[in-house]
């Protein structure tokens, strides 16, 4: 892979694990409330993806997205200043952590409904063939959620009017506290996509040079052939489902056996042992992470709550 | 008798009624192994074993789907739904089939079956995460929804809809679980569709339910310290609303307020408010007022979330002014 693009994905990687590890802090101080639910142990998925779209291709994901908020380049900041509830967050401190968007920069929200924003993907797409442009909907949702009728709704018109969608599960082996096999008939998500016709693919999520090159080639496709592709990527959330979750349904031994698999420190040995990067370098993104992180602390405790007036604004339009 | 929390009580009602009638089980997401999202069913899973209490995938139309055809068939099914914010997910079993089967096909179908499902704002999940939709399904006749206020409500009520016939939406609050009252042991029925007084008082009747209920009394005790004795009205049931206490209360205090964590437009208080005047006109010494949620989606930031919720100070300020 290409220095520069790789050297951007390693630092994004980390500072969504540094934004996220502080954002813990935070919550357990009370700065934080509501739910929060953590990307650490996924950060390859989003930033794979991510990396490989065009600027004009639209995102949209579940609850579980600071990190596709940062990987969609809206600054942690704004990511923090909205974990805290400030006017100055991506949704002026009214959507919280499930709810970071930002049209400017093509991230069109975390949604907290499972599955909900699934018809709703398949809607920007039929926007965007309705213009007649071929920009693509990266579509990203849970194991759990290919459970719920709008993902069968979903992927069903997508195929059959053929919209411009990458659907990506991440399927991270739990929805909540049920693991894949307790609630899917097939454990191999990407079956699914079979009943409706649709080509799909599987990526290893856990090293984002796979899930960039998955991403890649399905997106090519998408663009070549009009046609929507579904991608299964294998992954796992090292931290509670949300924050309190007393995790009875998983063993420690197994959270381990992942954690020796963390994304971050697969990609640092793939940079270093093919000669990407140095150590010096990698060590420079880290500290840059970091202190990106710290400063976002500070501007969001420095930013001003919304007023009151905020209250009653943007129910309407009009 | 004993002192136990919302939670407890709600736990009690569902094992006893499962110990009683093999046919009661329970379904919905987490109930299982996780034990509850609300921890209501911890140890469940391990008492009654995968058959009784069963994890579902997540798919609320074939929770509320699935629960119906089993309670036509003739068993008991307690539905979950994780929140009440789910139940626009299952919004077609919930108001256009559960409640219609019987009646459409003359009586043939029973429905025996309880949605559980938790409500209510106030822990800054936002907009999609904090609704009090309570009055939208007390909207549709063939449906029973209750909502209790008092941890011995909630198991009496709850028994009651587990034995009941007919379909039952059976709404927590998910601010109330630690609430703690006393809970008389063992068999303890409330029957469905009759309101309470929770508190005595002549000069004012405040009605309410659930969360309500719970700033109702503290506003009540406020009003005390200031010379105004507050009657409360616990309604437990919002169909069939049973407006007798509500009203024998009124033609006392010829003064009223409705309080109710949902939105005010098209809601209880609405529906209350309207059965008051059409019904003890000629008692109304003040315009009857109504306090409830303001008028937007709830937000995640906590002082804007807190602003949109009906508050104590929002009661004792409406009581004030209908006793001008
Ligand atoms: C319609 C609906 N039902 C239930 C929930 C509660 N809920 C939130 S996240 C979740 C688990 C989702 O699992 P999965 O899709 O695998 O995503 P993950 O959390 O693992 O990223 C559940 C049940 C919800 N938000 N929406
Ligand atoms: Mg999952």
């Amino acid at each position: 892979m290409e220095k520069e693009k790789s050297l951007q994905m390693y630092y994004e990687m980390v500072l969504i694990r540094r934004v996220e590890e502080r954002g813990v802090e935070l919550y357990q101080a009370g700065k934080i409330g509501g739910f929060m639910h953590l990307y650490i142990g996924q950060e390859a998925v989003s930033t794979g993806l991510i990396a490989a779209r065009e600027p004009r291709d639209r995102v949209i994901t579940a609850y579980r997205d600071h990190g596709v908020a940062l990987n969609c380049g809206i600054s942690a900041n704004e990511v923090m200043a909205e974990l805290l509830g400030k006017v100055t967050g991506t949704s002026k401190g009214k959507g919280g952590s499930m709810h970071m968007a930002d049209t400017t920069k093509n991230m069109w929200g975390g949604h907290a409904i499972v599955g909900g924003h699934l018809p709703i993907a398949a809607g920007l797409a039929l926007g965007d063939q309705y213009a007649g442009n071929d920009n693509i909907t990266i579509c990203m949702f849970g194991d759990g959620a290919t459970n719920i009728g709008y993902f069968h709704e979903a992927l069903n018109l997508a195929k059959t009017w053929n919209l411009r969608v990458l659907w990506v599960c991440e399927n991270n082996q739990y929805g909540m506290g049920t693991a894949v096999e307790r609630a899917s008939a097939v454990t191999e998500i990407r079956q699914k996509a079979e009943g409706y016709g649709m080509k799909n693919g599987q990526a290893d999520g856990m090293d984002v040079t796979k899930v960039y090159a998955a991403a890649q080639e399905a997106l090519q496709y998408i663009r070549e052939t009009g046609h929507p592709y579904l991608l299964e990527v294998d992954t796992y959330r090292f931290r509670g489902h949300s924050m309190g979750d007393p995790e009875r349904y998983r063993k420690q031994e197994e959270v381990k056996k992942w954690q020796e698999n963390d994304p971050i420190g697969i990609f640092r040995a793939y940079l270093l042992r093919e000669n990407i990067a140095t150590d010096v370098e990698l060590d420079a993104l880290d500290a840059k992470a970091e202190a990106e992180t710290q400063k976002s602390v500070e501007f969001a405790e420095a930013s001003p709550e919304p007023g009151l007036e905020e209250l009653f604004k943007d129910i309407y339009a009009a | 008798m004993a002192k136990i929390t919302m939670r407890e009580a709600i736990s009690q009602a569902l094992m006893e009624e499962m110990d009683r009638d093999p046919a009661v089980f329970i379904m919905g997401e987490e109930v299982g192994v996780w034990g509850g999202t609300y921890a209501v069913t911890k140890g469940f899973y391990d008492k009654y074993g995968p058959e009784r209490v069963k994890d579902t995938p997540i798919a609320e139309n074939a929770i509320i789907g699935g629960a119906i055809g089993a309670a036509m068939v003739g068993q008991r099914p307690i539905a979950e739904l994780m929140t009440i914010n789910f139940a626009f997910s299952a919004m077609d079993y919930i108001v256009n089939q559960a409640p219609k089967l019987r009646y459409m096909f003359g009586g043939q179908f029973e429905v025996p079956m309880v949605i559980r499902a938790v409500g209510g704002g106030g822990r800054q999940l936002g907009a999609t995460h904090s609704q009090t939709p309570d009055a939208m399904f007390a909207h549709f006749p063939g449906l029973v929804v209750v909502s209790p206020g008092t941890p011995a409500d909630a198991k009496g009520l709850l028994k009651s809809a587990i034995r009941s016939n007919d379909p039952v939406l059976f709404i927590e609050h998910a601010t109330m679980y630690q609430v703690r009252g006393e809970v008389p042991e063992g068999e303890y029925i409330v029957p469905l569709g009759k309101s309470t007084i929770q508190r005595s008082g002549k000069d004012v009747t405040i009605v309410t339910y659930c969360k309500g209920l719970e700033l109702s009394l503290k506003a009540a005790e406020e009003l005390a310290k200031q010379g105004i004795e507050a009657e409360i009205v616990d309604l437990r049931t919002l169909r069939p609303l049973d407006m007798g206490p509500v009203l024998e209360s009124f033609k006392k205090t010829n003064r009223a307020v409705v309080v109710e964590e949902g939105w005010k437009s098209y809601g209880v208080g609405a529906e209350v408010v309207s059965r008051m005047y059409e019904e003890a006109f000629d008692y109304a010494d003040a315009p009857i007022l109504r306090v409830a949620q303001k008028e937007v989606p709830l937000p995640y930031n906590r002082s804007l979330e807190q602003a949109a919720l009906p508050q104590v100070s929002d009661i004792v300020t409406a009581v004030k002014e209908v006793l001008k």
